[in-house]
């Protein structure tokens, strides 16, 4: 299997911290940037629900994550696949419904997962990962192993009852588990004030027992302090953390497209928030520590570009599962 | 030859528990009552003082998200028995066993393993009424990737358990809250049925019932009546519904030609109807009836008495089809009814028949 680009195989950036995030964050950017100039291509055959203007909360959060540290996710997963380390080649050809895809092409982009990197799975019904990452605790705790699981959830998650029976349970057993809420504000086309009283969502935890932090989470550097006190609790034995992201999805809720123009928020709003990207955010704050100049930039960008152009290669070239398997693994074993 | 060993079937269950904590670290329980004072029935009870709150773990009132994270644990290797004690409550944990559990391993490629057992107890009588004892067996089985198991004797509510609990994908383990009481032989040591293919339980030949959980007593008795009246039949449980296997008893029916079903739950898109559908597909031309369905009828279970009577059918409406199918004498058909109502003793339709504890 071949791994996608790491932080550390470039050559484009000096080693630092901070420019690790950078790099994961704008090869994320840029594969989503890619996947949705090709969709209208109809290789891509299932729904997308893209990362963009969201990169900082993933990067930030997996860069105090061990391998063995499990994450799982939701419809959302492209970037919570990516930073974690999942195979690109892998995800492409999911996309693409290529039997080398990390399902076989049998779960298209709302399944993302890969077992070598920690990549436990996503699932696209609102919250049902929920639990399943608080069980992965629960499993790490009784194998004594110290390592993390992480849930990822979008801010409509915490209207549903299992969040609630999930963080109870974790809470009560002190489990090893960190439940980031990326908070972008809307559920598809549904702003948070219709659906949820105003309070913050980070009150939720407290509620629950259960410490919580409240991060902007297009800081990358931000996320990623919040994110190691949490998984440092959390390997300590010290239970679960609770992490509000306050974020923003560019695009619309499902698919390449943009959609202000249907209303229910606003081009102002919308421009608050890009002028907010994460990346810029952060290239400013590198090239300010003279960590990033233009070149440099520019140089990981076609190193990104040229990784991408020989996945998406692959993946269009790669073989369909044969109709006779459609029934195989029903059952394990 | 030592004796046989005579226990209940919820003290096979109990024992079955105890062993696969005992053998497989990975094992842990968790329930709403499963370390509480009276262990589920009695099938857990104690096994918290053996084994500590960490592997016998009781649990929240949360039935989906227990279910989600019993599910987590499994991926990572652990082998978590839940335990409902009414299938109804067990409703709330659908969609995490119908989404995650199910499909795991075939959204992943096979990638995914999901060792979760299931255990879900159905019952009726006493007044429970309609959310306290319903038989959703069907729901289940309509899911692919899920199994499903209805363990009818004690022998095989260890064997089928065990099986359950060393099997890779989620099964759903249905009880009969009536059989716990049953007696029969079991063997101390740990054995596994396997968790595929029916049970020939009667070989008569005059035709094929097919049943599972409590409704194979009620064939049995009416098996034995109908014998006695020179009409033998073939009974056969099903007690693995998923993977559905039914090869023993399409031979059956290809050797009586006669076909009734007896489904615990509804008649209506039932397991019954499966099995009728597909002694259609694959043995019409075997067919010298029309089928028959028994089942429950097409409302929800009444709480009293007076409306719950004529709401469960027994051994005398097998009787009754058996009858008819083979165009038995009326005299026969009666006498058989006769004999399988008096082996009721009168007891009331909302009590379990103390004469049904077996050993069977």
């Amino acid at each position: 299997m071949v791994t996608g680009l790491k932080a550390s195989q470039s050559t484009a950036l000096d080693p630092s911290p901070a420019t690790g995030l950078f790099r994961d964050m704008l090869r994320i950017r840029m594969i989503e940037e890619e996947i949705a100039k090709r969709y209208r291509e109809e290789k891509m055959r299932c729904p997308v629900h893209l990362s963009i203007g969201q990169e900082a909360v993933p990067v930030g959060v997996s860069a105090v994550l061990r391998r063995s540290d499990q994450v799982v996710s939701t419809h959302r997963c492209h970037a919570h696949y990516l930073a974690k380390g999942g195979d690109l080649r892998a995800m492409l050809c999911e996309l693409m419904g290529r039997a080398g895809g990390c399902c076989g092409g049998r779960g298209g982009s709302m399944h993302l997962f890969d077992p070598a990197v920690g990549m436990l799975l996503s699932l696209p019904i609102v919250a049902a990962s929920i639990p399943i990452g608080v069980g992965a605790a629960l499993a790490l705790k009784q194998a004594k192993r110290d390592d993390v699981a992480v849930v990822y959830l979008g801010d409509a998650s915490v209207e549903e009852g299992v969040f609630h029976e999930s963080a109870n349970f974790a809470a009560v057993h002190r489990l090893p588990v960190v439940f980031v809420c990326e908070n972008n504000l809307y559920s598809v086309y549904t702003s948070l004030e219709e659906r949820q009283p105003p309070r913050p969502i980070a009150d939720l935890g407290p509620a629950h027992g259960i410490q919580a932090v409240t991060v902007d989470g297009n800081d990358a550097v931000a996320v990623q302090r919040a994110a190691s006190d949490a998984v440092r609790r959390a390997r300590a034995g010290l239970g679960p953390t609770f992490l509000e992201a306050a974020t923003y999805r560019w695009r619309e809720h499902c698919g390449p497209n943009f959609d202000n123009t249907l209303g229910y928020r606003t081009e102002a709003e919308f421009e608050t928030w890009k002028r907010r990207d994460p990346i810029e955010a952060l290239a400013r704050y590198l090239s300010e520590r003279g960590l990033l100049s233009e070149s440099q930039r520019s140089d990981l960008a076609a190193e990104i570009a040229a990784e991408l152009d020989a996945a998406f290669a692959y993946a269009e070239a790669a073989p369909y599962p044969t109709p006779d398997t459609a029934e195989r693994h029903l059952y394990a074993g | 030859m030592p004796a046989e060993r005579i226990i209940t079937a919820a003290e096979a269950v109990r024992e079955t528990l105890a062993q696969a904590l005992r053998d497989r670290p990975e094992v842990f329980l968790l329930g709403e009552g499963v370390a509480d004072p009276t262990g589920i029935f009695g099938t857990t009870k104690g096994l918290v003082d053996e084994f500590g709150s960490d592997r016998v773990i009781e649990m929240p009132v949360a039935e989906n998200g227990l279910t989600g994270i019993a599910i987590g644990s499994a991926l990572l290797g652990r082998r978590p028995v839940m335990t409902h004690q009414r299938v109804d409550f067990a409703l709330l944990s659908l969609e995490q066993l119908f989404n995650a559990a199910a499909k795991s391993s075939y959204v992943t490629n096979g990638r995914h393993r999901v060792p979760l057992t299931v255990r879900m107890v159905i019952g009726r009588g006493w007044g429970q009424g309609p959310q306290h004892s319903q038989s959703l067996e069907a729901l289940f089985a309509h899911i692919p990737g899920l199994k499903v198991v209805m363990p009818s004797t004690p022998y095989e509510f260890k064997g089928l358990l065990h099986a359950a609990i060393d099997d890779d994908n989620p099964v759903i383990f249905i009880e009969h809250r009536w059989l716990h009481y049953v007696s029969g032989p079991v063997p101390p040591e740990r054995y596994a049925i396997a968790l595929s293919g029916p049970r020939l339980v009667e070989q008569g030949g005059k035709a094929t019932i097919v049943a599972n959980s409590y409704m194979i007593l009620e064939a049995i008795r009416a098996a034995a009546a109908l014998a006695k009246v020179d009409c033998p039949i073939d009974v056969i449980d099903l007690r693995v519904l998923r993977p559905f296997d039914p090869t023993l008893i399409l031979e059956s029916v290809r050797r009586t030609g006669k076909l009734v079903v007896c489904d615990t739950g509804w008649r209506l898109f039932g397991i019954g109807s499966e099995i009728i559908a597909t002694v259609a597909e694959r043995a019409f031309d075997a067919l010298k009836k029309p089928v028959v369905r028994i089942g429950l009828p097409d409302h929800p279970t009444p709480s009293s008495l007076a409306l719950a009577e004529t709401y469960y059918p027994g051994s005398s409406a097998i009787v009754d089809a058996v009858g008819k199918l083979c165009d038995l004498p009326v005299a026969a058909v009666d006498a058989a009814r006769a004999e399988v109502i008096a082996a009721r003793r009168g007891i009331p339709i909302d009590k379990p028949d103390p004469a049904f504890k077996g050993p069977f």
